[in-house]
């Protein structure tokens, strides 16, 4: 076992050293020169002051010799200056992300708080309503477009029916907690201030509902398709011939075989979140990560673009790391 | 100590037997219609008493098992009938009722031991549950017992065994924590439902010694199901005898083997070559031809009459299964008419009456047939395969596949090749065919060295090198028909260019392989697993090759379709004076087709030598084991048989022990054979051994 | 009740047999509806000029933002534009970057995955680390970041989902392939002598297909999502071109006027549904024992 987390760890440094390098490929296959957009017309005709910018940058170097830089750069938690808020990117991110952090988790547990259960049952009850309910619950979660969806839910509660919350973490008019974490139910209840842990648990309820939808829907089929593939394993007769009740060994044999591709999925599950979050925020006027994404794509805002994928991407390898070594635990035959 | 091979007591009848069966029926209500897989059966087993079922596959006997726990699912369905366990219907049992039954006064084993543990719970949960769920013992008094149960059933170190999970142990291994699950309760009745065909013969051996014991040390009453008659033979004191989801004989497990007295019972018993006899009326086997009827249809007189040699008129009839002796009873009308079996010759089918032609052989084959020089010659042949790596800083591992074997085959003769899973002999087929490139060696075909040849230098030589392979469901391309898949070879090698041609040939070769020259526009998935083979066959021979080699062709198949691709292949033999490299994990089939045998262990050969000699006088302790291990479809021989019990598993082949790779399982071994690797040297009269004490054992 | 009982009554009321109709219906209904919502979607495309008495771009500001009517069936939008005529219009874009992303980045995909499971070795070794390192970031992440460096623009953001799209076909042809190889059917093939070449396409590919053409049917309706969702970001298409996730991206703020966004979602869920219900009936058809699941 700790061979295999010492494997796994030297695969994600790998993965993540290529990763910089990646997105340095990206940022510089930029075309036209990202100096003479930024000089202007009247300096970029002076080539004397062209050259001192490109020294002062870095930009005279060589390729490789500029990925040094960049790398060093990264490695200090210098992911270079949002052009758009004119702040270095990575004091951005930090300020934006805990009300992503947030709303993924939220969501995040309400699609396996409801797609588990929902594919265990659809096949155990197969081909009843539960199973018809599942599928068409996954159908339309995989199929619907998580921007489009956050407007119909947006304009049926919020202005059809007037039963939600508006945009927005918070009402407009109230005060955020004062900030410990950075989550706002954390934080209001760390404060003792129940109307404001209640101010955003009501926010939280659309926002967390359209972000969970897309992956409810892959939840839910997965664990359809893997709870079918072990309930006619061999084991399973096994078990039933040894006299054991059919609650146990649903769930004391055939689920934990069942949960293993699940854990698999989280990665993929992870992704869907991510863009759902960008979709999701944007719609609900959400302060977080997805919404400066949104905003950085709209503006070209490079820098920002470049950075956000690199803390994704890293954030992404941290968590198949997880799934790998968590996958190593359910399952004996992994790691031996 | 008590003689260990006694039979189980006589079977005293019992005032209620533990179970009874009667007039069971099992239906499959598949789309395309109902199945009837278990149609009216009846028997009774006593307290104590050894039953074996036997039959081939689709026969009904594995429904029969299951149905005996009600553990069949969606589409079966159990539709009428009785099954009294210890005098309480099974059938009018409610859910709750059955639980209690189900691991306590029965219990079952499975075929798959690699598939009926679960993979990601230990041992000891799944060894414990079946005691706690019945409330025989609490939590910690099942775990003490479970441990004395691993032991009791062969496991060494029980105490770590049980804390471990079943991927760490081999086949063999996990059958025995199976045994220790079902043994568990004490079950009056234990089912086994195939529990050794997964399992080489040595391990198998093994498996049903302690079987033996536990009937004998516990009472219990078991239930065996095999398609192996040499497995019933040795363990099951009375035996029904099924088809088409049918009993057709009841009785004696001696008598039946000795005298059948159903023609399927007949056919079964003389189909399978056996390695107490010598084979009477040159080397055909017995074997009835067709395949069992669909089980869709059912036909309105007796099931097995349109494959039956003894057939009668009154066959269109469908016979009762009655009493035809003390303890016996059988559904044949002949044999009902008190007409013995053993007399007529089989009727010769229309197919292989068809008076054909024995090809002549070329100019060119007669002369090769002379020739002296070897066919082939594999001299030092190293494959090592690298495992995929465990993790990213893991170094490679090899399989040590095939492990320095030489091996010579002249023109015109049989040589089988056997040898126990993983021994490599499966990986020298496909190097002998290049299909793997050797790490090491060479192969001289003809005289030409092909080990490390390029592909292109090869492919003239493929015309006269062919193989066969081990599944017939996976070695032909599904999306191909018949005639295309032996269209490729003919027009490759340029043996036919025209399409008439081709069509010609294509009938001719499907009427060597006796299918119907027509069928070739039909797709593989159309024929049974037999006729598959015979079109692998087809494909093998329709470049006219002269060396075959034949990777397990039978083992996949059931008795009797093992005994007509044997006849097939032997009457090509003859036909053709082809010449055969023949690979097998059944010592009896090898000894009936083979000139010359070679033993595999652990990717290195033990013994070589004429077919009878090996038998005869086995030098190697490998082969002894081997041979002792083998099954013999004879009651009362079985019994008798002096048997060696050959301890422990193969170790692996990724490390391969030094020295004599046999040694770890060796009684004779002493520090030599750890030291240096025995040779292989010649004995007597073209008889090879690798041991550093040859037949001192 | 005894299972027992149940048997028998079930027995009694059994039928055996379907009609070879009602099998196929239960089999493929379904995937028919998936066809027919995918052809209806098709021939719009080819003839929306038809359909349709408005431009897609015709503005005119004193008819902004009206509810559906009879004169516009799904409203204007905030320029006046007739919603129903640029949905209408907006199937071109979003079928025609579909197909191209997915059939050029399966082609691209399999060719390479095929040939790295075909050459083994130290190429293979290279191209599967490849594909890893391009599938160890989240997908509409990295073509984001691809079609902000290359520029706003359909042909761009095309070029951008190919980057992202081709390694899981990759992936999944050279699992394929090294099935398929070790089959014996492949071996008889190579004991034949037949060359290599011939090998792969008449033995391999024709087996190794199936799985491929199922997550190319799947995979349409989420290029299409993809594409979608990144015109919704504002990096998919130049306004005023009408398509689909960039209408919802216009009238995303309008809540009181629903009809400017919900329509064109509804357009996208349609023809997702449809690439969903097709591959999962093309699953089954190609593989009756995924049936069973």
């Amino acid at each position: 076992m700790p061979r295999y987390i010492a494997s796994r760890l030297a695969v994600t440094a790998v993965m993540a050293l290529l990763a910089t390098l990646v997105i340095f490929l990206i940022a510089n296959m930029v075309p036209g020169d990202p100096i003479l957009a930024q000089l202007g017309d009247v300096a970029a005709s002076n080539k004397a002051f062209v050259a001192e910018w490109r020294a002062k940058w870095g930009l005279d170097l060589p390729l490789w010799e500029r990925y040094l830089v960049f790398l060093k750069g990264v490695l200090h938690g210098d992911l270079g200056i949002s052009i758009a808020s004119q702040r270095p990117v990575l004091e951005d991110i930090a300020q934006y992300a805990p009300a992503t952090i947030e709303l993924a988790t939220v969501g995040f547990l309400l699609s396996l708080l409801i797609g588990v259960p929902l594919g265990m049952l659809a096949a155990i009850k197969r081909d009843s309503w539960v199973d018809h309910l599942a599928r068409a619950v996954s159908l339309i979660g995989v199929s619907s477009p998580t921007f489009w969806l956050a407007f119909i839910m947006l304009a049926l509660f919020y202005g059809g029916l007037q039963i939600a919350p508006g945009p927005g973490r918070l009402d407009p008019i109230a005060f955020s907690p004062p900030t410990v974490t950075g989550l706002f139910l954390i934080d209001s209840l760390l404060a003792g201030d129940v109307a404001t842990f209640r101010d955003a648990a009501t926010h939280l309820v659309l926002p967390s509902v359209v972000l969970a939808a897309a992956t409810l829907g892959l939840i839910t089929r997965t664990t359809r398709a893997s709870m079918l593939d072990n309930l006619h394993q061999d084991y399973v007769r096994v078990a039933r011939a040894k006299g054991l009740r059919e609650r146990r060994i649903v769930n004391g044999h055939v689920l934990p075989n069942a949960l293993i591709p699940i854990v698999t999925l989280g990665g993929l599950a992870y992704a869907n979140l991510l863009t759902g979050a960008v979709m999701t925020e944007t719609v609900f006027s959400w302060p977080g990560l997805g919404r400066y994404t949104f905003r950085s794509a709209e503006a070209l805002d490079f820098p920002a673009i470049m950075g956000i994928t690199l803390v994704v991407a890293l954030t992404y390898l941290v968590i198949n790391l997880v799934i790998d070594l968590s996958y190593a635990l359910l399952d004996p035959r992994v790691a031996r | 100590m008590p003689d260990m091979r006694a039979p189980a007591p006589p079977s005293t009848i019992a005032a209620t037997p533990v179970l009874a069966v009667s007039d069971l029926r099992t239906q499959f209500f598949t789309d395309s219609g109902v199945v009837r897989a278990v149609d009216g059966v009846s028997f009774t087993v006593g307290s104590g008493e050894t039953l074996g079922i036997v039959g081939e596959s689709g026969s009904g006997k594995s429904v029969t098992a299951q149905s005996l726990m009600r553990l069949l699912e969606e589409p079966a369905r159990i539709v009428s009938g009785s099954i009294l366990f210890q005098g309480r219907d099974v059938l009018a049992m409610s859910h709750a009722e059955l639980r209690k039954l189900r691991g306590a006064g029965m219990a079952m084993v499975f075929q798959d031991p690699m598939t009926s543990l679960n993979p990601v719970l230990r041992i000891a949960r799944q060894v414990v549950e079946t005691m706690v769920a019945h409330g025989s013992f609490g939590e910690k008094e099942a775990t003490e017992r479970g441990v004395k149960l691993l032991g009791r059933m062969g496991i060494t170190t029980p105490k770590r065994a049980i804390n471990s999970y079943p991927h760490q142990f081999s086949g063999g291994m996990r059958q025995r924590v199976a045994l220790a699950m079902g043994m568990s309760n004490e079950p009056a009745l234990l089912i086994a439902d195939e529990p050794t065909t997964a399992l080489d013969v040595t391990i198998q051996a093994q498996i049903l010694e302690l079987l033996r014991e536990l009937n004998r040390d516990f009472g219990t009453a078991i239930v065996l199901i095999s398609h192996d008659l040499g497995v019933i033979a040795g363990l099951c004191s009375r035996v029904l005898v099924m088809y088409a989801g049918e009993i057709v004989e009841e009785g004696p497990a001696e008598a039946i083997l000795s005298h059948p007295k159903h023609p399927y019972s007949w056919a079964l018993v003389n189909a399978v070559p056996r390695l107490d006899r010598e084979p009477v009326a040159g080397k055909k086997l017995t074997a009835i031809e067709g395949a069992p009827p669909d089980p869709l249809s059912v036909t309105r007189g007796c099931r097995f009459a349109p494959r039956c040699p003894f057939r009668i008129e009154r066959c269109a009839e469908h016979p009762e299964l009655l009493e035809i002796g003390i303890a016996r009873k059988s559904r044949c009308w002949v044999t009902q008419a008190g007409v013995g079996l053993d007399t007529p010759a089989p009727a010769p089918s229309p197919l292989r009456d068809r008076a054909k032609p024995p090809q002549t052989l070329s100019r060119e084959q007669r002369d090769q047939e002379i020739d002296p020089s070897p066919l082939l010659e594999v001299k030092g042949l190293v494959k090592h395969f690298a495992l995929p790596k465990r993790g990213f800083l893991e170094p490679y591992r090899h399989v040590h596949a095939v492990d320095g074997v030489d091996l010579t085959v002249k023109r015109g003769e049989t040589v089988g090749l056997v040898g126990e899973s993983g021994c490599g002999k499966s990986t020298l087929a496909r190097l002998i065919l290049r299909i793997h490139r050797p790490d090491a060696g060479s192969i001289l075909f003809e005289g030409n060295e092909i080990a490390q040849a390029a592909p292109a230098a090869i492919r003239p030589l493929r015309r006269r090198l062919q193989m066969v392979f081990q599944d017939p469901y996976a070695s032909l391309n599904s999306r191909m028909t018949v005639a295309q898949i032996l269209e490729e070879p003919l027009r490759f090698h340029g043996l036919a260019t025209t399409s008439t041609e081709c069509r010609e040939r294509i009938a001719e070769l499907l009427e060597t392989v006796r299918l119907d020259p027509k069928s070739g526009a039909r797709y593989p998935h159309e024929f049974s697993g037999g006729q598959r083979q015979r079109i692998s066959i087809a494909r093998a021979l329709a470049v006219k090759p002269n060396f075959i080699v034949a990777d397990e062709p039978i083992s996949a198949l059931d008795v009797n379709i093992q005994a007509q691709i044997l006849n097939l292949l032997l009457g090509l033999q003859e036909e053709l004076g082809l010449t055969y490299l023949f690979i097998a994990h059944d010592l009896s089939v090898v000894r009936h087709i083979s000139d010359r045998v070679v033993v595999l262990y652990l990717g290195k050969v033990a013994e070589v030598a004429p077919a009878k000699d090996l038998f005869a006088a086995p030098l190697h302790p490998y082969t002894r084991y081997l041979i002792s291990a083998l099954p013999i479809p004879d009651a009362s021989i079985e019994r008798r048989r002096e048997r060696l019990r050959l301890a422990g598993e193969p170790p692996s082949a990724v490390d391969p022990p030094s020295g004599c790779r046999f040694r770890t399982r060796c009684p004779l071994a002493e520090r030599i054979c750890a030291e240096i690797p025995p040779p292989l040297i010649e004995h007597g009269q073209g008889h090879f051994a690798a041991c550093h004490f040859p037949g001192k054992f | 009740m005894t299972a027992f009982d149940q048997a028998s009554a079930a027995l009694a009321t059994f039928t055996p047999v379907r009609s070879k109709g009602q099998r196929w219906r239960r089999r493929y209904g379904i995937a028919t509806l998936g066809a027919t919502i995918i052809l209806a979607w098709l021939l719009i495309a080819l003839a929306c000029p038809y359909l349709t008495s408005y431009s897609p771009d015709a503005v005119d500001v004193s008819l902004r933002l009206r509810p559906p009517s009879a004169m516009h069936w799904l409203g204007t939008d905030e320029l006046g534009r007739d919603v129903l005529t640029r949905l209408l219009y907006g199937s071109r874009i979003s079928l025609v970057t579909g197909f191209a992303v997915v059939i050029l980045g399966a082609a691209f995909g399999t060719l390479v995955g095929g040939i790295a499971a075909f050459m083994r070795g130290r190429g293979e070794e290279l191209i599967m680390r490849l594909t890893d390192l391009v599938l160890c970031f989240p997908p509409i992440i990295l073509a984001l970041a691809i079609a902000a460096a290359l520029g706003i623009g359909t042909m761009n953001t095309i070029i951008a989902m190919l980057v992202v799209w081709w390694p899981k076909f990759a992936r999944l042809a050279h699992s394929l392939v090294l099935v398929q190889r070790s089959q014996e059917y492949v071996e008889a093939a190579v004991v034949i002598g037949l060359k290599p070449m011939r090998i792969l396409a008449r033995h391999i590919i024709p087996n190794a297909v199936g799985p491929l053409i199922v997550l190319v049917t799947l995979d349409l309706g989420n290029a299409i999502i993809t594409f979608a969702g990144l015109s919704f970001l504002g990096l998919g298409v130049v306004p005023p071109t009408p398509e689909w996730g960039s209408m919802v991206a216009e009238g995303r703020e309008l809540v009181e006027q629903w009809w400017v966004a919900a329509f064109p979602g509804f357009a996208i869920l349609s023809v997702v549904l449809g690439f969903n219900f097709l591959g999962d009936g093309v699953r089954d058809w190609l593989d009756p024992k995924a049936r069973q699941r």
